[in-house]
This record gives structure tokens, sequence and C-alpha cells, in this order.
């Protein structure tokens, strides 16, 4: 069910600005893959050209190419909705649908898609909200709004909302940067769980989250304020915080970077 | 004032001298004693003026007093607040006497026979008689006006918030400034001068159609900034999910936003509701009952307000049935009000566990 991601030469424009810049890498199916950098290196941007988001922001563009098992999610013909299908997302900050209730949210992306029966929903909320770990919290209140849960319910209920559609892959763009530690804490044991699933890939400030969580671990950096940001280095989560093969990853790893 | 008076609490340079909390109200008194006095003696027998007098010298005496027992910023403070209460009950009094004055003077004749009769047979200086035949017009040319400018309206501010990039967008967004403007009697005389060309008759439609594009700017502009207020995570949010654009406009974006929407319909309904200029020229007025809004003449309630008045030589039958029509139009407006009001409530966003 996973797919295997592989980037190359991949440059990102927002209008005439350059965001990032020929980025190569290889995401393998059922791993974490987790990108770290200083902040506007093109960590977001990079993961957004992977579902095609990035296009959404007026002047969006790339070039280059992002295989999703060996097919271009930029070639002739490719719907970016039908990209978005395989390719999930989890935002920021928990953004569930006001309007809906924690069980329409979660059967959103299905029913707005159509053609769903009330049972086949009922079974693909319930195994949803399992995956996400959220169900024994909210199994009472189904037809509650989503909004009245806390923040890590939130971000969790996004979870469950983003892999009731059955991506093959999921990204997520600092899932936990607006949760408490212990949410975090939630939300990173669901992250274990989840790639036995799927392909994951997670944009993170927190070093140790990275080390906590990834198989793999992308760094990138730019080199002056202004100009696209590069990715440095990809290996393996241990290799990059214990002995790093670039001076400027340790730099900022061990927070000597200035 | 007695600045050795209070000297003696200056202990602590936290706590100053503070007025007593039913100053203001004292302060307000006096200054209307001093008001009626004034006015008495300079012979101003308008009780606006002394109304005006006390509110500038409540302003007055408050800064004086304060700044003398309280310092200069605290007297700041009360002006400002002050000047705040002043221009609130500025603008209420008038708000507050137009309702007092149309509902004590509408409601003489105001009764089941008068919204369920029209005019017929009745001349305009007898009593009896009623507002029905107005009532239709006013609800099926506001109806007509509705269903036709508030759909463009949507959609003109779906197009300038979702797709609009660019000339395109500026222009319409232009347009729609310049419609706002369009005095209600020159959106009249543009429908007239069609009516002309095809050499037709006053009919109820044609009213609509001047009173649509009165209403369309409004419901665009209001719809536009209530479309905006939508998060943009939510449309990320939808389209990370694999829906398509159009279906996430249709059921997050709209859903979201349908209580300011229809909000923003109903002022604008209620703004077209009063306007006489373009149904005068356009429908201009039946006393008989006529349901047909394609086909004759038509009443409207405005219309039969500024009938009553104007044509009655100034007989008091005439002048009670405008201000009851006038009352019937207010409701009219705040049942609608009420209404929005409600849906707005019923569709918002809810909270809570």
């Amino acid at each position: 069910m996973a797919k295997r991601i592989d980037v190359s030469g991949l440059t990102a424009y927002y209008g005439s600005h350059k965001a990032i810049e020929d980025i190569s890498m290889t995401v393998e199916p059922r791993s974490v893959t987790a990108f770290i950098g200083p902040s506007g290196c093109g960590k977001s941007t990079f993961l957004r050209t992977l579902n095609r988001m990035h296009e959404v922001t007026p002047g969006g563009r790339v070039e280059g190419k992002v295989l999703l098992d060996d097919e271009d999610l930029y070639g002739a013909g490719i719907d970016p909705v039908s990209v978005r299908r395989e390719v999930g997302m989890v935002f920021q900050r928990p953004n569930p649908f006001p309007t809906m209730s924690i069980f329409d949210n979660v059967a959103a992306g299905l029913r707005l898609n159509g053609k769903f029966k009330k049972s086949e929903l009922n079974d693909v909320v319930e195994k949803s909200l399992k995956g996400a770990n959220l169900w024994n919290e909210v199994k009472d209140r189904l037809n509650k709004p989503g909004s009245g849960l806390s923040g890590g319910q939130q971000q969790r209920l996004c979870i469950a909302r983003a892999i009731a559609v059955e991506p093959k892959v999921l990204l997520m763009d600092e899932p936990c940067s607006a949760l408490d530690p212990i949410s975090t804490l939630a939300i990173e044991d669901l992250i274990g769980e989840l790639k036995e699933r799927f392909t994951i890939v997670i944009v993170t400030h927190n070093m140790q989250q990275a080390a906590r969580v990834s198989d793999r671990t992308a760094f990138f950096n730019l080199s002056a304020v202004g100009q696209p940001g590069r990715l440095i280095e990809i290996d393996d989560t241990e290799r990059i915080f214990s002995n790093p093969s670039v001076q400027a990853t340790e730099d900022y790893i061990s927070g000597r970077f200035g | 004032m007695s600045t050795a008076a209070v000297s003696h609490k200056r202990r602590s340079t936290l706590r100053g001298a503070t007025l007593p909390k039913w100053s203001p109200w004292a302060i307000a008194g006096g200054a209307l004693a001093v008001a009626i006095g004034i006015g008495m003696g300079a012979g101003l027998d308008s009780k606006v003026q002394w109304g005006l007098i006390a509110a500038v010298l409540f302003l007055l005496f408050t800064y004086g007093i304060a700044a003398k027992v309280e310092g200069r910023r605290q007297a700041k403070d009360r002006i400002a607040t002050s000047l705040v209460w002043v221009a609130f009950l500025l603008a209420v009094i008038p708000l507050v006497s137009l309702v007092w004055v149309t509902v004590s003077r509408g409601v003489k004749v105001l009764d089941g026979y008068f919204l369920t009769h029209s005019m017929g047979v009745v001349a305009d200086s007898e009593p009896g008689g009623g507002v029905y035949a107005a009532i239709i017009g006013s609800l099926e040319q506001v109806g007509l006006a509705t269903l036709i400018g508030a759909p463009i309206g949507i959609l003109t501010a779906i197009y300038l918030v979702e797709y609009g990039r660019g000339n395109l967008a500026r222009a319409v967004t232009f347009f729609v400034d310049v419609m706002t403007g369009i005095p209600s009697i020159v959106a009249g005389l543009f429908i007239l001068s069609l009516m002309l060309i095809f050499d037709m008759q006053p009919f109820g439609f044609a009213g609509s159609l001047a009173l649509a594009i009165l209403m369309m700017p409004v419901v665009v502009r209001s719809t536009e900034e209530m479309l905006k207020l939508v998060p943009n995570e939510l449309r990320e949010a939808s389209l990370a999910l694999g829906v398509p654009k159009w279906r996430t406009i249709l059921k997050v974006v709209l859903p979201t936003s349908i209580g300011g929407i229809t909000t923003g319909v109903m002022l604008a309904i209620a703004r077209i509701a009063g306007e006489t200029a373009p149904v005068l020229l356009l429908v201009f007025g039946n006393p008989f009952i006529n349901n047909n809004p394609f086909e004759g003449a038509q009443a409207s309630l405005p219309l039969y307000i500024y009938q009553q008045y104007s044509q009655s030589a100034g007989a008091n039958a005439a002048y009670d049935r405008a201000w009851a029509a006038s009352l019937t139009l207010i409701a009219f407006v705040m049942i609608l009000n009420l209404a929005a009001r409600g849906i707005a409530r019923w569709k918002a966003p809810k909270s809570g566990r």
C-alpha cells in the first residue's frame, strides 16, 4: 500500500522567487523521514511539492520530477486532486472543519468525494479514529463538533481525517509544534504505528523529535536570507545525529549554528 | 478644587484621589440643570438646544472637576469615556424617537383589516382602505430582486475571493465599487430607458430589476468579507484530502461562512425594501390588487407611504395610513433581520463539547 517517493532535481518557485533549488532524494515505503533545518530553508515548501499543495499558493510552480512508484506527479495529464488522494497531509495547526461533527470531519474526505453509504462510512470512521488512537476518547460524542476537542485531540482528529481516505503517503508539517508534551508523545507513538501502513514524511523543528520518530533524516539549509533552500544531506537518523558527513549539519544539530 | 482636603490621603504613590462612583451622574445632573437655566434665561425654546448645551457642559465640567481632583491624565481618560457616552446618546435619541413616533402614530389604523384590504375604491382623503396591495407588491418585487441579485452577488464574491487574479478581478472590484455608489433613481432611469426602447408599460418586474442592480454590490461586498474570514487552513485541509476545489468551496468554505453571508443578504434586502424612487418610475403604484409582477402597475410599501402623503391634500385619514404603512415596512425589515440572525446563529460554526 505504501509507496516510494523519488525526487530528482526539484526546484520550486513562488512567482519569480526561487524557494528551493535542485533537491533530489528517495523516501522508502513504510519508513519515517524527518526534515530538519532552520526557518525559511524550504522544508515546508518541499513537503508541499510532494502532493502539489504548493500550487495552491498563487504563483507556485516547480521544475524537476517527483516519482511516486515510477509515476511522475508533475507529468502531463496528472490531476492534482488525484495526487492529493494518494498523498495525504497533516498541517501545523489542527484545522478540523468547524461546521462538521467529529464523525463528519473524519468522513469528510470520503463524503466530499461522493458515493459512500452510511454503513461503510461508520466502519471507515471507526477504523480511522482507532488508527489515530482517538476512538476511546470520542466514541460517545461522535456527533459533537470537532472544534470542542483539545488541541492534541484535534490534531489526532486531523490525522484520522487524513488516513480515512487511505493515502499511500502521509505528509506532516510540524504536526506537534502547537501541542503540549503529552499530546506530542501521543502523536509520536501514533507515527510509530502508522509507519507500518504508510510512507511518512515529517517536518519538525524539534531535533529530539526527529531523532525519536524517524528512520532517516534530511537536513535543509540556505546559504543566506533570500537565497533558495538546499538539501545539505540525507542519511540514516542515527548517523545524522552521531556522525554527519557535512560540517553544517553537525553545527546545526549541536546548536553551534551561526 | 480642594487639593488641601485630599492631600492628607496621598501617602501611597500608587493610590491617588479619585472621584466617587456617582460623580458622572451628579455632573450630568448638574450640567442639565445649568443648561436648562441658560436655556430659559436666554429664551431658547428648543429642547434640542438645551440638550446640546447640557452635553457640552457635561464634557467641560467632567474635564474641569476631574483635572482638579484626580489630575490631568485621569481627566483625559474621563473625557474620552464621556465623549463615547455623549456620542452614544446623540445616536440613540433620534433612533428611539423615530421608532416611538412611528409606533405611536402607526398603531392608530394598523389592524387586520388594514393589512388585508387595499385602497380600491377608497378615495385618498377618506378613512378605510389598507396596504394589502402594497404588501403583495413589495414582497413580489423585493423577492424577485433577491432571486436575481443575491445569487449573482454571491457568485461574484466567490469568483473574487476564490478564483479572481489579475486584471479581470481588479476590474470587477472597481465596478462593484462604482455600483455601490449608484443613486437609486439612476438605476431606475436605466431600466426605464430599456422599457422605453421596448415600449413597455410599468410593471413590477421592471422595479425588481432596478432593485437587483442596487442590491448586487452590497451582497458582493459583504459576501466577499465573509469569505475572506474563512481561514485558508480549512481550504488547504480540504484540498489535501483530495477534494476538488469547487467541492471545497461548496462543502467547506460556504457552510463555514453561511451565517455571515445570510446576514449580508438580509441587510441588502432591508436596504432595497425601502427604495421609493425606482419603484415610482417603473412600477408606478396601483390602488388595486395586482398579484402579477410581470404585467401592469403594482403597489409597493414605500411608494404607498409617499403617495398617501403627497396625493391626499393633507387628509388625516391618509396620514394615518402612511404612518401605519411605515410601521408595516419597519416590521417587515425587522422580521427579516431577526430571521437572518436566527439563521446565522443556527448555522454558525458550533463550539463547546
